[in-house]
C-alpha cells in the first residue's frame, strides 16, 4: 500500500486494474476492492476512469462507492482496529470496552489518531459471537477481549 | 505412520490464539524430532474450549483444551502424541457430551477433516451426493430436495425444492446459482464455520443445485468481514476445479458447472437476496421489489437460485442418504436438522446441530449452561438483530419455524444470543432501530425514516419525555415498518423492539425528569 502516489500514477494503476478485471461478470465491486487494496482507499481521481471504461456515468460509480461501508474516500491510519458493536458483543460488555478503547486512543469511531497510527472503526459482527467481545486488527481476529487485552492491542498499534 | 495433531484454523479458534499454539507446536515437534504432522482443521464447535487441539490415536481422537501456546511444552512432556494424560485433557472427542448428543448431518465433517484435502473429503463420504446427482435427471434431483422438506436456512424458511423447481421450469439460456454467504446477523456463525471447516460440502451442494436447475455458473457472495472464509473458499474452488469436481465436465459427466467467489463490501442489507443480486451486478445494494422473483428474473435478469450456505450445504447428504433419511429428523413442518449457534453471554457457546424441536430452555440452560457471567438469564435474542427477545417465560417454545412465529418471533438463521440480568431492554430496542438506520438501503420510507424516528422516540422514553405518548408512538411506528417495508430489514426490525416492550415493560418505565436545581 503506497500512500504517496501522484494523480498520474493513480490514473495508470486504475486503468491497469480495470483492464484486467472488466471482463468479469459485474466487475465494479471487485475492481473497487482491488483499487482500495492498491491505494488504501478509493481515490476520487479513479472514479472517472472506472466510469469511462465500464461505460457507466460518474454518478453511478460514485453512488456505488458511497453506498458500501468498506470503501474509504481517504487513507486510513497505519493500523485499522475494528471493534464489534453488535448484540452478542454487547451482551459481554462490548459497549464499555468500546468506551475504554476510545479513551485509550483519544478518538471516536471513524477517526484516526493524530499520529496516523490507527483508525478506529465499528463493525457489525465478525461471526465471533461465541467468543465475544471481538475485534479485528489489520485482518487478525481477537476474541474474549477484556480491559487488559485491549490495552495490549492499543499498545501494539501505538508501537 | 506420522501422528496427526489437529489445531483448528477456524476464525473463533484463531481469535483465541490457535495460530500461536500451532507455531509453538511446530517448533517443539521439530526440536524434539517427533514424527507428528499438524493438520489445520475447522472447529468442532465447542468454542469455550478453543483452541481445542486433538490427537489421533488408535482408540480415536483425544481432545485437549483450551490450550495456550505456553501449554505446548507440558502437553508434549505428558505424551500428547499418544493421547497422554494432562490437566487440559478432555478425553475422547466423540464422547464429549456437547458433541455426542448432536445430530451432525450438515456439519458431519466440520472440525474432523482437513478442510482443503479433497481426499479427506472423499474418505468421509464427500462427493457421494454429487456422484448420485449426475446420474439423475434434473427433475428427480428437485423431487429429492422437495421431499426432504428442506427449507431455506437463511431465515425465511422457504421450501428449497420449490425454489429449485421454479428455476428448472423457467426457460433461460443462462441460469445462476447464487450462494448467500453474507452472514451478517449477530449471534450467527454457522456459514463461516462450514466455509472454513468443510468448504467442499458447499461446493458440492452448489454443483448439485446447478445440475438440478440447468445453471452452469455459481457465485458465492461472502461478506468482507470473513477474510478467512474467503481465503479457504477460494482455495477450495481452485482445488475442486483442478480435480474435475467443477468445470466443463462435473465428475466426468456432460454437465458443466463453475464457481466464482465474490466479496461483499460491508453492507448488512446485502444479506437480503435481491440487494445481494444488485451488489453482485456491481450496483448499490438496493432491495428490488418482488415480483419478479429471482427464480424468474434474478442475476443479470436470468433465472437464479439464491440459497443460504447451510441450505446448499445440507443438499449433499440429502442426495447421498435420500430424502426420507433427512426428513425423519425434526418436528411439524420443520424437517431435518438445524445448526444452532449459541452465542453472547453464555457459558458453553458454540455450534450445536440438532433435529428441530429442542426447547429454547434446553438450548440455553442445559446445552449452553446458562450465562458466562453466572448471573441469571434475562433475555435471549433468537434469529439475529431482526429477531425477537424472548424472556424465560417463553423458554418452553420448541425450536421450529411455526412455533416461534406463533410466539411473535422467528428462528432466522438459528443464532441465539444470551443476555444476563444487567441487560437494559430499552437500550437493546433502541439499538435495533439504530442498526436499521445505519444499514437501511434507503429505498422504502418506513425503513429509511422509521428507523431514525424510532431511535429518537426511544431516546425520549429514556429521558422520561411524555413516556406514554411515546411508547404508543413507538408501537405505531413498529406497526408501520412491519407492514410497510419492502424487505425484512425494515419489516423485521420491529421484532426486537416490540418484543422488548411487551416482555420487559419495566425497562420502558418512565424515569422522572431531573429538574435543574434553582
Amino acid at each position: 500500500m503506497n500512500l504517496h502516489v501522484s494523480s498520474r500514477d493513480i490514473g495508470e494503476r486504475t486503468l491497469d486494474i480495470v483492464s484486467e478485471m472488466k471482463s468479469l461478470e459485474g466487475p465494479l465491486l471487485p475492481i473497487l476492492h482491488e483499487i482500495q487494496a492498491e491505494f488504501g482507499y478509493v481515490p476520487q481521481e479513479a472514479l472517472p476512469i472506472i466510469a469511462r471504461e465500464l461505460n457507466l456515468s460518474r454518478a453511478e460509480v460514485h453512488g456505488v462507492v458511497s453506498f458500501y461501508h468498506d470503501y474509504r474516500d481517504h487513507p486510513a491510519g497505519r493500523h485499522v482496529l475494528k471493534l464489534c458493536r453488535a448484540e452478542a458483543c454487547q451482551s459481554m460488555g462490548g459497549d464499555a470496552l468500546a468506551e475504554r478503547v476510545k479513551s485509550l486512543l483519544g478518538i471516536d469511531f471513524h477517526q484516526t489518531t493524530l499520529d496516523g497510527a490507527v483508525t478506529l472503526e465499528p463493525v457489525y459482527c465478525l461471526g465471533l459471537c461465541s467468543t465475544a467481545p471481538a475485534a479485528m486488527l489489520d485482518g487478525e481476529v481477537h476474541g474474549r477481549l477484556d480491559a487488559d487485552a485491549v490495552r495490549d492491542l492499543v499498545a501494539e498499534v501505538r508501537a | 505412520m506420522s501422528v496427526r495433531i489437529f489445531v483448528p484454523q477456524d476464525a473463533a479458534a484463531l481469535a483465541l490464539g490457535s495460530e500461536r499454539v500451532a507455531t509453538a507446536l511446530t517448533r517443539e515437534i521439530e526440536a524434539r524430532g517427533l514424527d507428528a504432522t499438524i493438520v489445520r482443521n475447522g472447529s468442532r464447535g465447542l468454542h469455550w474450549l478453543e483452541p481445542m487441539i486433538e490427537v489421533e490415536t488408535p482408540e480415536g481422537r483425544i481432545a485437549y483444551g483450551p490450550v495456550k501456546a505456553s501449554d505446548v511444552v507440558s502437553l508434549l512432556d505428558a505424551g500428547l502424541t499418544t493421547g497422554g494424560t494432562h490437566a487440559l485433557c478432555l478425553g475422547k472427542t466423540e464422547e464429549l457430551p456437547f458433541l455426542k448428543n448432536q445430530t451432525r448431518l450438515t456439519f458431519a465433517r466440520c472440525g474432523i477433516v482437513d478442510p482443503l484435502s479433497l481426499a479427506d473429503y472423499r474418505a468421509h463420504d464427500g462427493l457421494k451426493g454429487l456422484e448420485r446427482a449426475v446420474t439423475l435427471s434434473p427433475a428427480d434431483i428437485v423431487t429429492h430436495v422437495t421431499e426432504s422438506g428442506l427449507r431455506g436456512r437463511g431465515g425465511a424458511g422457504f421450501p428449497t425444492g420449490i425454489k429449485w423447481k421454479t428455476v428448472l421450469d423457467t426457460p433461460g439460456d443462462r441460469k445462476y446459482i447464487v450462494c448467500n454467504a453474507d452472514e451478517g446477523d449477530s449471534g450467527t456463525f454457522a456459514d463461516r464455520m462450514i466455509m472454513e471447516g468443510d468448504p467442499f460440502v458447499l461446493i458440492e451442494g452448489m454443483a448439485i443445485a446447478g445440475i438440478a436447475t440447468g445453471a452452469t455458473k455459481g457465485f458465492v457472495y461472502i461478506r468482507s468481514e470473513y477474510p478467512h472464509a474467503i481465503a479457504t473458499m477460494t482455495q477450495a474452488v481452485e482445488i475442486a476445479h483442478k480435480a474435475g469436481v467443477l468445470g466443463s465436465s462435473v465428475l466426468g459427466s456432460v454437465k458443466a458447472f463453475d464457481i466464482e467467489i465474490r466479496t461483499g463490501a460491508g453492507a448488512y442489507v446485502c444479506g437480503e437476496e435481491t440487494a445481494l443480486l444488485n451488489s453482485l451486478e456491481g450496483k448499490r445494494g438496493i432491495v428490488r421489489a418482488k415480483p419478479p422473483l429471482p427464480a424468474h428474473k434474478g442475476l443479470f435478469n436470468c433465472p437464479t437460485v439464491i440459497n443460504n450456505v447451510i441450505s446448499l450445504a445440507s443438499v449433499p447428504i440429502i442426495m447421498d442418504k435420500g430424502p426420507v433419511y433427512y426428513k425423519d429428523f425434526g418436528m411439524g413442518r420443520s424437517r431435518g436438522t438445524i445448526p444452532i449457534q449459541i452465542a453472547g453471554n453464555v457459558k458453553h457457546g458454540g455450534l450445536y446441530e440438532a433435529a428441530f424441536g429442542l426447547t429454547l430452555g434446553q438450548i440455553v440452560d442445559e446445552i449452553g449452561g446458562g450465562t458466562a457471567t453466572g448471573r441469571p438469564v434475562k433475555a435471549v435474542q433468537v434469529g439475529g438483530p431482526l429477531g425477537a427477545y424472548f424472556p424465560r417465560a417463553l423458554f418452553d417454545t420448541p425450536f421450529d419455524y411455526e412455533a416461534f412465529a406463533a410466539k411473535d418471533g422467528l428462528i432466522g438463521h438459528a443464532g441465539i444470543t444470551v443476555f444476563d440480568d444487567t441487560a437494559d431492554m430499552l437500550k437493546q430496542a433502541r439499538f435495533a432501530m439504530e442498526f436499521c438506520a445505519i444499514e437501511s438501503c434507503g429505498k422504502c420510507t418506513p425503513c429509511r425514516i422509521g428507523s431514525t424516528r424510532g431511535v429518537e422516540t426511544a431516546d425520549k422514553i429514556a429521558q422520561g419525555i411524555e413516556p406514554e405518548k411515546n411508547l404508543a408512538l413507538l408501537a405505531d411506528l413498529c406497526n408501520t415498518m412491519k407492514f410497510g417495508s419492502l424487505c425484512a430489514l425494515g419489516g423485521f426490525t420491529p421484532y426486537p423492539v416490540t418484543s422488548a416492550m411487551n416482555h420487559f415493560p419495566d425497562d420502558f418505565r418512565p424515569v422522572p425528569l431531573v429538574e435543574a436545581a434553582e
